[in-house]
């Protein structure tokens, strides 16, 4: 197997966290994470070898097609695969505590008090038979047991109020149903953040959502960050989202990173062909209206069977550009330009320079 | 929900009222002289006469059906042949037993109470338990044993399984005596030993499928991403399966379990047979073998009652389940 180091030699310790603020750790930190689910067709590699790491206050956004790993990551993360199956190696360190080989009942302690997650869809995600205020009152009581039923009615009503529900008192004892999508998902981030987590994880929280919608979110999203300064990670494939909301990126294919930086640095001057085609993919607010949308060819790669070297060669146009390799050799995370920039592509950086210049910049999403 | 509980309930009645019609309508509007079929030999003309203007069969049909019915709700007067004063709820005298209908109503109706509430209680236990637990245990023995188990009960049939446990515990090692009825309030351990192998019975073959079911159901469940929200809270195993995952996996058992007591309520022929108890099921085939029409008339209303009070319950307690419910 082959290992993406993501510290090339002569780099800081920590390369995937450009800007970072000094003088404070990270909250989580990941390193080399890989994650196999043993199916009856074969070994999944969902996750291999994938290493980055958010402070307080800070948001990273994983962006990246289904199945490139990204929920897997925050599901490891949180500790929620199911453990028969699943084979997790690296380090997961959330507030300086080691999560892989941790005993189930120990993470189970942390989950929803130091990390918590938002889920894409949260007319599934939350319990039917149950009140709204009940689930949330009820992620409260679970770490703190000795609160009493009023004392944990009052918290989930704050909060409900504090993500801008109306009349939280009232909404308290109604049901998912009867609540909008929108109110849905702010009572779902009520839900994630009654505990005051340290770390946030958001996976797809405005897909299922219209789109103005989205954006009360996301705004409410920052504006909780700022007053309760926790980590998020923000996991999406709408790189619109990403400008809005995240500090840096993790851009993924096939369960590796292939490129990793600041949103300036991601949006604006991508390294990796993959990156361009997201971007070519995207509608500009800004751009030619009648200019066509260029999807990726293709389809995204089978985990069980990963194409071999770089895994986005067989869809990548300028694969043919360094003769074999991009069929041999897996390409590591090097650095890219800017501080802390990193891509794992065998094209030369001049020849990534050039290329998107001549193909890509003009159809590309600009901020 | 008390208005969802008054449309339910109204239109219980309605089917209940469509019921009693249609029944009455089949057993006195054919074409068959019911009265003939009752004393095939040895009835001169003078008596079938007699009994046909006892039992009100020269009356119009609706004029029948009051009768009928009236008899249910206030009581009515029979005339001396049929024991005269009849009171509510009267369900009519059968010539055959030589006795009001009430009477072997109220005297079979608790055996089959007895062999069904019990058998009932512990085949949804153990077919609810066996579910969870193989869910649970997915892929284990214990899994494969649960699926093994419930392959043989869903395929045996009740003669058999019945047969094979009288021969065991009755007839070869004598732990229990053969099986009769005894009111529980004179004896209950009597009560129970005598109709013991009757609820294994039943439970073993109805159990199959409520683990069956139950599994599937709870596996369903366990893929939802509300329960992934429980687990991602934080919150223990035992919150997770039992408060989160089996409220949601049990509400399909809940149906059909309701459905099959009903059902069961109003007869177990077969189980009534093979254990030679009398309760309602045999008493209903018999008197269809007699033509005792007031006996069909009163077995036939009295399952159709317990189905549809069952499903009257079967609503009210999704409703009390499942939220979304209480809209419609």
């Amino acid at each position: 197997m082959d290992r993406s180091d993501p510290a090339p030699s002569g780099e800081p310790d920590r390369p995937s966290v450009p800007e970072q603020r000094s003088g404070e750790d990270p909250y989580l930190r990941v390193n080399d994470l890989r994650v196999r689910f043993d199916t009856s067709d074969g070994v999944v590699r969902a996750v291999d070898g994938v290493s980055f790491s958010v402070q307080r206050g800070r948001t990273l956004g994983i962006v990246g097609e289904s199945g490139s790993g990204k929920s897997v990551t925050s599901l490891a993360v949180l500790g929620l695969h199911e453990e028969k199956r699943t084979t997790i190696t690296g380090e997961i360190s959330v507030g300086g505590r080691q999560l892989v080989g941790l005993p189930e009942e120990e993470v189970r302690r942390l989950r929803g008090r130091d990390m918590a997650m938002i889920f894409q869809d949260p007319l599934s995600a939350l319990h039917p038979y149950f009140t709204v205020g009940r689930q949330i009152a009820e992620a409260y009581r679970v770490h703190h047991p000795k609160a009493g039923k009023r004392a944990a009615r009052q918290r989930a009503v704050d909060m409900l109020g504090r993500v801008g529900i109306p009349q939280p008192a009232r909404r308290f004892d109604q049901y998912p149903h009867e609540f909008s999508g929108g109110m849905r998902q702010r009572a779902m981030i009520a839900m994630a953040l009654v505990n005051d987590p340290d770390l946030l994880i958001a996976d797809e929280p405005t897909t299922a959502l219209d789109v103005t919608v989205q954006a009360q979110i996301l705004d409410l999203l920052a504006d909780l960050q700022a007053e309760f300064h926790s980590a998020i990670i923000m996991i999406t494939h709408d790189l619109g989202v990403v400008s809005q909301i995240a500090d840096e990126v993790l851009v993924m294919y096939g369960g590796r990173a292939v490129e990793h930086g600041s949103v300036e640095q991601v949006l604006r001057r991508p390294q990796h062909p993959y990156t361009w085609g997201l971007l070519s993919s995207v509608p500009s607010l800004h751009g030619d209206a009648d200019a066509d949308l260029v999807p990726i060819a293709g389809n995204p790669p089978s985990l069980i069977n990963l194409p071999s070297g770089c895994a986005f060669h067989p869809r990548c146009r300028y694969a043919d550009r360094n003769g074999d390799r991009s069929r041999t050799e897996v390409p590591q995370l090097r650095p890219a330009g800017g501080p802390g920039h990193l891509v794992a592509c065998h094209l030369s950086a001049d020849d990534r320079t050039r290329l998107y210049a001549e193909d890509i910049a003009h159809v590309g999403v600009a901020r | 929900m008390a208005r969802f509980l008054i449309k339910r309930i109204f239109s219980a009645v309605l089917t209940l009222f469509a019921v009693s019609v249609l029944t009455f309508l089949m057993f006195f509007a054919l074409p068959r002289d019911p009265v003939s079929g009752m004393c095939p030999k040895n009835c001169n003309p003078e008596r079938l006469e007699r009994v046909r203007q006892e039992l009100g069969l020269r009356d119009p049909l609706v004029t029948q059906y009051a009768g009928y019915m009236k008899g249910i709700f206030t009581g009515r007067d029979l005339g001396s042949a049929q024991g005269g004063r009849c009171d509510a709820p009267c369900l009519g005298w059968s010539y055959v037993n030589n006795e009001a209908v009430l009477d072997t109503i109220t005297r079979v109706l608790p055996v089959t109470l007895s062999i069904v509430i019990p058998a009932a209680i512990l085949w949804l236990l153990l077919g609810v338990g066996l579910g969870m637990v193989s869910a649970l245990r997915r892929g284990t023995w214990l899994d494969r044993a649960a699926i093994g188990f419930s392959l043989t009960g869903a395929s045996l049939q009740l003669y058999f399984v019945g047969a094979v446990l009288l021969m065991i515990f009755v007839y070869n090692l004598r732990w229990l005596p053969v099986p009769s009825y005894t009111s529980v309030f004179d004896n209950p351990v009597k009560w129970a030993s005598g109709l013991v192998l009757s609820w294994i019975a039943l439970a073993f073959l109805f159990s199959a499928i409520y683990a069956r079911l139950s599994r599937a159901q709870m596996l369903e469940t366990l893929s939802e991403d509300f329960v992934r929200t429980a687990r991602a809270k934080g919150l223990a195993k035992p919150a997770v399966y039992g408060r989160h995952a089996l409220r949601a996996a049990i509400t399909p058992v809940v149906t059909i379990a309701g459905l099959d007591v009903g059902a069961a309520l109003g007869g177990t022929v077969i189980t009534e047979t093979t254990f030679g108890i009398q309760g309602l099921g045999r008493t209903a085939v018999e008197a269809v073998r007699a033509g005792d029409l007031p006996t069909i008339m009163a077995t036939v209303l009295i399952s159709a009652v317990f189905v549809v009070l069952a499903n009257v319950l079967v609503d009210l307690l999704y409703a009390a389940i499942d939220p979304r419910v209480r809209l419609g």
